[in-house]
C-alpha cells in the first residue's frame, strides 16, 4: 500500500525531494539551508552527502536522471549545479541566474540540456551551460508575468514550459534556446517558438481564483493540469481547441498535482491526503482517495493517562492530537517514484510533517474496491 | 453552552481551517525579505477578502489571510465597565508578554480587544489543527475567565465594604 520514510532523527518539514535515476539516493532539504543526501542501505538509509552552499532556505531540487546532475534553487537568488566526482563529492557549479529575489523553483528539461527557474522577481530564467566559461548561463521570461512564479513544468519536447503564477494567470511560453538547439516543428500549442512567446494563458477562474500552486504537463504534451487556491483541479486541452476544463473540490487548496497516466492524476495538499482524478473528456472525475488510514486507538482510556494529562497539561484526554491519514500535515511536494508521467506506478510524497510516504499505486488498486486506474 | 455560542464557534472554526493553508513566501518587493503579508500589504494579489464573523453587536472575529500569514482579531463581549476595566487589563498582560505566547500579536487591530498572527512558520512547528483548537479555547474561556474575574472582584469588594461597615 504505502511506505512511509523519516530520515535522521528530526522532524522538520521537507521543502522539497528529488530521487536518483535508480531510486537508491534521494536528495531533500529539512526546511532550511542544507540537502542531505541519503542513499539506500538494505532496509536503512544511510546520509552520504550534506549539501551546503546556499545561505538561505532551499526552495527547489531537481536531480537529472541521465547525466546525474543535481540543481538547487533558493531564497538566497541563487541556483546551483551539483556534480559527483568519482570519490563521491559533489562539487558545485555556478548558475547566473540574475534575479534580485528569491528563487522558487526549478526543473530540469527533459533532455536534460537546461533547466527553468522560477522567481520571485515576476520572471523564468530558462539556464544552459556556456562551456568557454564553465557556468551556466541563463536567458529571461519576463512578458507577461505579474507576480511570484510558484510552479514550472516542461513539455516532453524539451521546448514548452508552462508556468503556474500567484497573479492567478497559467501561461504556456516557448523555452527554445537557439544557441544550443536546433529550430523546433510546430507542435499544438503554436508555430512560431522565439523564447518567451507566449503561446497560451489560462486565468485560474474568470474572477481571479487564487494562486496557482502546482502545474503538470501530462505525458503526450496534449494538455496540462493545474491547481489552485481555490481547491480546484484545472486542465486546459490543446486539442479540444485550448480548452479549459475546471473542477472544484470540497477539499482544503491542493499544493501539488502530477499526471500518473495519460488521464489520471494525483493531487495532494492541505488535506494531508493524495486523491487520485480522471480526466475525460471534457470533465474531471473523482476516483478515489489514496489514503483511507483510520486514527490510531489508543486502548481505551485509563485513569492513569486521564490523570496525568489533567496533570501535565491540565486538560481531559482527547485523542484528536492525530489525524485520520498518514501525512499528519500539509503535503507540499509529489515526484514519480516508479514508472514515468504516462504510466506510474509508485509516487512519493512529502510534506510539512518530515514524513516521505511512497504510494504504490499497483497494490492500492487492488485493494480499493472498483479503483480502476486508466 | 448556549444556544448561539455553539454555531458561532462552528463557524470561527471552519473559517479557520480553510484560511491557514498557508506556504512559504518570499518577498516580491523587497530583497531577501520574507515579512508576514498580511502585516506589510505590499502586493494585493497575495491577499484574500477579509472575514467578519459575528455573534452580536458586541461579540466578533475578524479573519484576514493572505499567502503566508493569516490575522484573526478577536472583540470580547463587555457588558459593564468592570468587565471593560477587567478586559482591558487582562489583554495588556498578555500581550505585554506576547513572545511566550508565540501566535500573540502585540498590539490589537483597531477596533479588536486581541489579535493573533499565525504564519507559515507557525504552521510547519505546530499542528495546524491543534493551531485552530487553541483559538476556538481561546475564545470559550475568555468570557469564562472574565466573568468569574468580575465575581471574585465583586465578592471581596462586598467582603471590603461589609468589614469597613462593621466600623458604624
Amino acid at each position: 500500500m504505502s511506505q512511509t520514510l523519516t530520515f535522521g532523527d528530526s522532524c522538520a518539514p521537507v521543502t522539497c525531494h528529488a530521487w536518483n535515476k535508480d531510486r537508491t539516493q534521494i536528495a531533500f532539504s529539512p526546511n532550511n539551508n542544507e540537502v542531505h543526501i541519503y542513499q539506500k542501505e538494505g532496509n536503512d538509509w544511510k546520509q552520504t552527502n550534506n549539501l551546503v552552499e546556499h545561505d538561505l532556505k532551499v526552495m527547489g531540487i531537481d536531480w537529472a536522471p541521465n547525466t546525474n546532475r543535481i540543481v538547487t534553487c533558493s531564497v538566497d537568488r541563487n541556483a546551483y549545479v551539483w556534480t559527483q566526482g568519482d570519490d563521491g563529492k559533489w562539487t558545485t557549479t555556478l548558475v547566473l541566474l540574475r534575479i534580485n529575489r528569491a528563487a522558487t523553483c526549478v526543473k530540469w528539461s527533459p533532455m536534460e540540456n537546461k533547466f527553468a527557474v522560477g522567481s520571485g522577481a515576476r520572471l523564468i530564467s530558462i539556464c544552459y551551460f556556456e562551456k568557454e566559461n564553465n557556468w551556466w548561463v541563463s536567458k529571461h521570461i519576463k512578458k507577461p508575468i505579474r507576480s511570484t512564479v510558484t510552479s514550472i513544468d516542461w513539455h516532453p519536447n524539451n521546448i514548452l514550459l508552462v508556468a503556474g503564477s500567484a497573479d492567478f494567470k497559467v501561461r504556456v511560453f516557448s523555452a527554445y534556446i537557439k544557441d544550443i538547439e536546433d529550430q523546433p516543428g510546430p507542435n499544438v500549442w503554436g508555430t512560431k517558438l522565439p523564447l518567451g512567446q507566449l503561446l497560451a494563458e489560462f486565468p485560474n477562474s474568470p474572477n481571479g481564483g487564487g494562486w496557482v500552486h502546482s502545474v503538470s504537463f501530462s505525458a503526450d504534451g496534449t494538455k496540462f493540469a493545474w491547481v489552485g487556491h481555490d481547491s480546484s483541479i484545472n486542465v486546459a486541452d490543446a486539442t479540444q481547441g485550448k480548452a479549459v476544463i475546471k473542477m472544484k473540490t470540497e477539499y482544503l487548496p491542493f499544493l501539488g498535482c502530477s499526471w500518473v497516466t495519460n488521464n489520471s492524476l494525483v493531487v495532494a495538499g492541505h488535506s494531508c491526503i493524495p486523491l487520485l482524478y480522471c480526466h475525460e473528456g471534457n470533465q474531471i472525475n473523482f476516483v478515489a482517495k489514496l489514503d483511507n488510514t483510520q486514527r490510531k486507538e489508543s486502548g481505551g482510556l485509563s485513569a492513569m493517562k486521564k490523570f496525568q494529562s489533567l496533570d501535565r497539561q491540565a486538560r481531559i484526554e482527547t485523542n484528536d492530537t492525530f489525524l485520520d491519514s498518514i501525512h499528519q500535515n500539509a503535503i507540499t511536494s509529489i515526484r514519480l517514484y516508479e514508472g514515468t508521467k504516462a504510466n506510474t506506478r509508485k509516487f512519493s510524497t512529502t510534506g510539512l510533517d518530515g514524513q516521505l510516504v511512497i504510494w504504490d499505486l499497483d497494490s492500492l488498486e487492488r485493494s480499493i474496491e472498483g479503483l480502476k486506474i486508466v | 453552552m448556549s444556544a448561539t455560542l455553539k454555531p458561532y464557534l462552528t463557524a470561527v472554526r471552519h473559517t479557520l481551517t480553510a484560511a491557514m493553508c498557508l506556504e512559504h513566501f518570499s518577498s516580491q518587493v523587497v530583497e531577501r525579505y520574507n515579512k508576514p503579508e498580511v502585516e506589510v500589504r505590499t502586493s494585493k494579489e497575495l491577499l484574500l477578502n477579509p472575514v467578519i464573523i459575528s455573534r452580536n453587536a458586541n461579540e466578533k472575529v475578524l479573519i484576514e489571510s493572505s499567502i503566508n500569514s493569516i490575522r484573526v482579531s478577536i472583540m470580547i463581549k463587555q457588558a459593564d465597565e468592570i468587565e471593560k476595566i477587567l478586559c482591558k487589563k487582562f489583554m495588556r498582560f498578555m500581550m505585554m508578554r506576547a513572545e511566550n505566547f508565540i501566535v500573540l500579536r502585540r498590539k490589537p487591530v483597531d477596533g479588536y480587544h486581541i489579535s493573533f498572527l499565525i504564519t507559515n512558520f507557525h504552521t510547519e512547528q505546530m499542528f495546524k489543527h491543534k493551531l485552530v483548537d487553541f483559538v476556538i479555547y481561546f475564545m470559550e474561556e475568555i468570557d469564562k475567565e472574565i466573568s468569574e474575574m468580575k465575581l471574585a472582584v465583586n465578592a471581596r469588594a462586598r467582603i471590603c465594604s461589609e468589614e469597613f461597615l462593621k466600623r458604624f
